[in-house]
C-alpha cells in the first residue's frame, strides 16, 4: 500500500534506531497522546527498539478511556429502549457502564449498530424512519468534523429522527492541564498526527514556549514514530525544545481550516468531565442552540448520569502518565481485558490493556 | 406442496418431513447409504486407525461472499479430520431448521453442501433434519461430524514438534474473518473479498505422501487466527516459537480491509488454511510441494520453533522490532481509534 | 481516535446536490474500492491523488512532495549508514 509500507521499511527503520541509539545520552520521558499511537507501537514492536533510557507514556489520548462512566450509563439508558438504536464505532461497543454494555444489550436483542462512518449511522435513520437512531458521538478533533459534516447533511436533509450523544473531546486544555500538573515530569511530547491534520502543528506552540516541552508531531507508521521520537531526543541534547512537524505529508502549521470551520458551525466548547482527570475547562463540545434538536439528552429529555468511578481504580493516574499500569493494584488480578474494572483496561488501546495484551517486550 | 419457508410440519415426522427429505435434502446428496434412510449408516471395516471430529456451524449471516454455511458445515469437518493427518470417509448431516426459513435459502446451502461433498470426494451418508419454533434458532445450525482414515505410520501432534522444525502456512489468512464481520457488520470492501473455504484433506495426503516423517503439526487457524493457533501450538508444545511478520501471505484486499477497520489479520478466522510444522530439513520441499497444489499456491514459511521465550509466540515485525502473539480474547471489532 | 490510511483517488462522483449527491471520491488501495466524502478536505483532489482517508471522510489530500522528501531524507539516512560499514 501506497504511502503505508514505504514508512514501514526496515531499511529505513534500522539507521532511524542507529541515530536514536547514538543521540540519547540520559534518561528520557516522552508522553503518546493519542491510542492510535499507543496501538501502532505496540503492534510494530516499537518499545522494542528503543534504547534503555527512553520511557514511553501513554497520556489521556484514548478517547474511549476518558468518557466518563456516566456518559456510558446514559448511552446504555438510550440503548434500552425499543424504539432506539444506537449506533456506535467498534471501540465503544465493549465498555462497561455501571450495569452492562452496549455488546451486552445486542446480545440481549437490542438494537445497537456497529457503523464504520458516521455517515452509515445517518443512512441507517433515513433507512428506518419509525426508529430513533442515536449516534455515540465520541472522539477527538480527527472525528469530530465527519460527526459535523454528517449532521448539517442530516439538518439539510430535514432527518427527525436522528440524534448524537456528545461526549466529543479536544485535545490541547488537557495538554495544558497535564503541564500543570506538579506530578508530572515529561521531556517530550509526541503529538498525535491526525488531529494534528485538523488543528495543526502550531497548535502546539504553546508548550514549547511556555513550559519548554519538546514536541514533535508524528504520523504512525514505524518510521513516522521514530523520527518523532529522534526529533525530541534532539530537542532535549541541544536544549531547544520547539514544535517538529515530521508529519509534513499529512500537517501543515496551521491544520485544516474548512474541517474546523465546520465544527464551529455546529458545536461549542463546553466544560466536560474526563474520567480520571476531573472536569477541564473547555476541553469538550456541546451543540449550538440552533441544532439542539440532533443533541439525544435534548430530544429524550434526559441529563448525563454522573456514575462514581470503581474503587481501587488508578486510571487516572495512569492517564496521567504518572502511574505504570503494572503499579495499579488490580492490574491483572481484579483488573483483565476479559474482565475490566477501569476504562485504561477497557478500550483495546487503553494503556493497561495494551500492556496486558502485548506484554512489556523489554 | 409448494410452501415458501419451513414450518412446524416439517419436523414432525410425516408427510412434510418426508417430502423435504427427499425433495431437498436427498436431492443433494446421492450417496445410495443416506438413500436408505435407515436409522444408522454401515461402513466398512478399515485398515489403521480411525479419526473421528464434530463441529457445528452457527455461523450469521448464513450466506457472505465466498460461500455459505453449508460450504463451512463440510469443508470444516473434513479439515479437522485433515488435521490429524486422516483420509475422510464420510460425514454426518444435522440441521436445526428455524421455523419460518425460506425454502429457497435451505435449497441453496443443500446445493452447496451437495458440490462440496462431490469436490471433496467425501459423502454424506446419514443425516437428521430438527424444526425448532420461531425464535428458538437463528435460521439454521449445522452439526457436521466426520471419519476418517490414518495411515500407519502418520503420526502428526503437538508432541512431535521440535526445535529448529520450520513453521509454515498455506496460503494469505484473515480472509474469511474479514469476509464475515464486514457482511454482518453491512461494511463493504468490495467484491474481491471473499470467504476461503475449502478443503484440504488431499493437500495434507499429498504432503504426507512427499514427507512422510517429517509433518509434526498441523491445526487449522480457524476462530482466533493464525495468531491465536500459533500461541496455542507453542503453549502445547512448551517450545517457543518466532514469526516474521514480513512472511506471513496476506493477500491485498485483506489487508486494506484491515488497516482501513483497524484489524489485525493474524486473528481473523480462516476456513481454508492450515499451519504446517515441518522439519527443518524438508521445509523447502513442503513448501514447493504446497505450492503444486490448488489450495497451496502462496504457501511460505513464516517462522522457527525455537528461541528462548518457551511454551510464546514472538513476532518479529517489518519494522524489524518484536512483539508477543498472545491468544485472542473477544472478537475482534473494527475501530476508529 | 486517529485510524486513517492513504487511498488513491480513482476518479470523482456526484457533486451535483449537496445534500441529496454529495461530492465523492472513488477511492482504492490493493483491490478495495471505497467512496469517500470530501466536505472536509482542504485541497480537492485529483484522479491519482492520495486522501487520508478517516471514517468515511478524506480529512487531507496527501502532499507527496512532502512524503518524497522525507523518504529521500530517511533514504540518506540509511546510505550514509551503509558506507560506514555494513548493517
Amino acid at each position: 500500500m501506497r504511502y503505508l509500507d514505504e514508512f514501514r521499511d526496515h531499511g529505513l527503520v534500522r539507521p532511524l534506531v542507529e541515530e536514536l541509539h547514538r543521540t540519547v545520552d540520559r534518561p528520557l520521558r516522552i508522553m503518546e497522546v493519542c491510542g492510535t499511537h499507543t496501538m501502532a507501537i505496540f503492534r510494530h514492536g516499537i518499545r522494542s527498539l528503543l534504547p534503555e533510557e527512553i520511557e514511553l507514556v501513554s497520556g489521556p489520548g484514548c478517547p474511549v478511556c476518558v468518557t466518563p462512566q456516566g456518559y456510558i450509563d446514559t448511552l446504555l439508558q438510550l440503548a434500552r429502549q425499543p424504539d432506539i438504536i444506537v449506533a456506535t464505532f467498534g471501540d465503544m461497543l465493549r465498555v462497561p457502564g455501571s450495569g452492562g454494555s452496549l455488546a451486552g444489550i445486542r446480545a440481549e436483542g437490542g438494537r445497537v449498530e456497529l457503523v464504520y462512518s458516521p455517515l452509515d449511522a445517518l443512512a441507517l435513520a433515513r433507512e428506518e424512519p419509525e426508529q430513533q437512531v442515536v449516534f455515540v458521538s465520541v472522539g477527538f478533533e480527527t472525528t469530530t468534523p465527519t460527526i459535523a459534516a454528517t449532521l448539517l447533511q442530516a439538518a439539510g436533509l430535514g432527518v427527525d429522527n436522528f440524534s448524537i450523544l456528545v461526549g466529543n473531546k479536544v485535545m490541547i486544555p488537557p495538554l495544558r492541564a497535564l503541564m500543570n500538573d506538579p506530578e508530572l515530569h515529561l521531556d517530550g511530547l509526541l503529538c498525535p498526527g491526525h488531529v494534528s491534520v485538523i488543528i495543526g502543528a502550531d497548535s502546539y506552540g504553546f508548550l514549547a514556549e511556555e513550559y519548554g516541552l519538546a514536541c514533535a508531531v508524528a504520523g504512525f507508521e514505524p518510521t513516522d514514530i521514530l523520527q518523532g521520537i529522534l526529533e525530541l531526543a534532539r530537542q532535549v541534547r541541544e536544549g531547544k525544545a520547539r514544535v517538529a512537524n515530521c508529519y509534513g505529508r499529512a500537517v501543515r502549521g496551521s491544520g485544516n481550516g474548512r474541517a474546523r470551520q465546520l465544527v464551529e458551525e455546529l458545536f461549542m466548547p463546553a466544560d466536560v468531565a474526563w474520567r480520571g482527570l476531573g472536569t477541564i475547562p473547555a476541553s469538550g463540545l456541546e451543540l449550538r442552540p440552533g441544532f439542539a434538536d440532533f443533541d439525544a439528552l435534548h430530544r429524550f429529555g434526559l441529563s448525563m448520569a454522573r456514575s462514581p468511578e470503581p474503587p481501587g481504580c488508578r486510571c487516572g493516574e495512569v492517564l496521567r502518565g504518572i502511574c505504570r499500569p503494572g503499579d495499579c493494584p488490580l492490574f491483572g488480578s481484579g483488573c483483565t481485558p476479559a474482565r475490566p474494572v477501569g476504562p485504561c483496561m477497557v478500550s483495546s488501546e487503553g494503556t493497561c490493556a495494551a500492556w496486558f495484551r502485548y506484554g512489556d517486550s523489554r | 406442496m409448494q410452501k415458501k419457508t419451513i414450518t412446524l410440519d416439517h419436523g414432525s415426522g410425516g408427510v412434510a418431513s418426508q417430502e423435504l427429505i427427499t425433495s431437498l435434502m436427498l436431492n443433494h446428496l446421492p450417496d445410495p447409504r443416506l438413500h436408505r434412510l435407515e436409522d444408522a449408516a454401515l461402513l466398512p471395516a478399515q485398515n489403521g486407525r480411525l479419526a473421528f471430529s464434530t463441529d457445528s456451524y452457527v455461523v450469521d449471516p448464513i450466506f457472505f461472499p465466498g460461500g455459505n454455511i453449508g460450504e463451512l458445515a463440510v469443508n470444516g469437518t473434513i479439515n479437522d479430520l485433515a488435521m490429524q493427518g486422516a483420509s475422510p470417509l464420510c460425514l454426518s448431516l444435522g440441521l436445526i431448521l428455524e421455523e419460518g426459513l425460506p425454502l429457497d435459502d435451505l435449497e441453496t446451502i443443500m446445493a452447496a453442501i451437495g458440490a462440496c461433498c462431490e469436490a471433496a470426494g467425501v459423502p454424506v451418508v446419514t443425516g437428521d433434519t430438527k424444526v425448532v419454533p420461531r425464535g428458538k434458532g437463528d435460521r439454521i445450525f449445522i452439526n457436521t461430524s466426520g471419519i476418517g482414515v490414518v495411515a500407519d505410520g502418520v503420526h502428526i501432534g503437538t508432541d512431535r514438534i521440535r526445535e529448529g522444525d520450520a513453521i509454515l502456512v498455506s496460503g494469505p489468512v484473515g480472509d474469511h474473518g474479514l469476509t464475515i464481520l464486514a457482511a454482518r457488520e453491512g461494511i463493504d470492501l468490495g467484491r474481491e473479498l471473499q470467504s476461503d473455504t475449502c478443503a484440504l484433506h488431499r493437500l495434507v495426503q499429498d504432503l504426507l505422501a512427499e514427507i512422510p516423517a517429517g509433518l509434526h503439526g498441523l491445526r487449522d487457524p480457524t476462530r482466533g487466527g493464525l495468531a491465536t493457533t500459533l500461541a496455542e501450538m507453542a503453549r502445547a508444545a512448551g517450545l517457543g516459537f518466532e514469526i516474521r511478520e514480513e512472511d506471513i501471505p496476506l493477500q491485498g484486499v485483506t489487508r486494506a480491509g484491515c488497516e482501513l477497520l483497524g484489524l489485525d489479520p493474524l486473528y481473523l478466522a480462516n476456513e481454508g488454511k492450515c499451519i504446517l510444522i515441518v522439519e527443518a530439513a524438508a521445509a523447502e520441499a513442503a513448501v514447493v510441494r504446497l505450492r503444486a497444489h490448488t489450495q497451496g499456491r502462496q504457501a511460505a514459511c513464516i517462522g522457527r520453533v525455537g528461541g528462548s521465550s518457551p511454551g510464546r509466540v514472538i513476532l518479529r515485525t517489518r519494522a524489524g522490532g518484536s512483539r508477543l502473539l498472545e491468544p485472542l480474547f473477544g472478537d475482534p471489532l473494527p475501530r476508529i481509534c | 481516535m486517529c485510524l486513517a490510511i492513504p487511498m488513491r483517488v480513482v476518479g470523482l462522483q456526484g457533486g451535483r446536490d449537496d445534500l441529496l449527491d454529495p461530492l465523492v471520491a472513488v477511492v482504492e488501495a490493493e483491490g478495495m474500492q471505497r467512496q469517500v466524502r470530501l466536505d472536509l478536505v482542504d485541497r480537492m483532489p485529483r484522479p491519482g491523488d492520495y486522501l487520508i482517508i478517516h471514517a468515511g471522510f478524506a480529512i487531507h489530500t496527501l502532499d507527496s512532495r512532502e512524503a518524497e522528501a522525507n523518504l529521500r531524507l530517511m533514504q540518506e539516512m540509511a546510505d550514509a549508514l551503509g558506507e560506514d560499514g555494513e548493517p
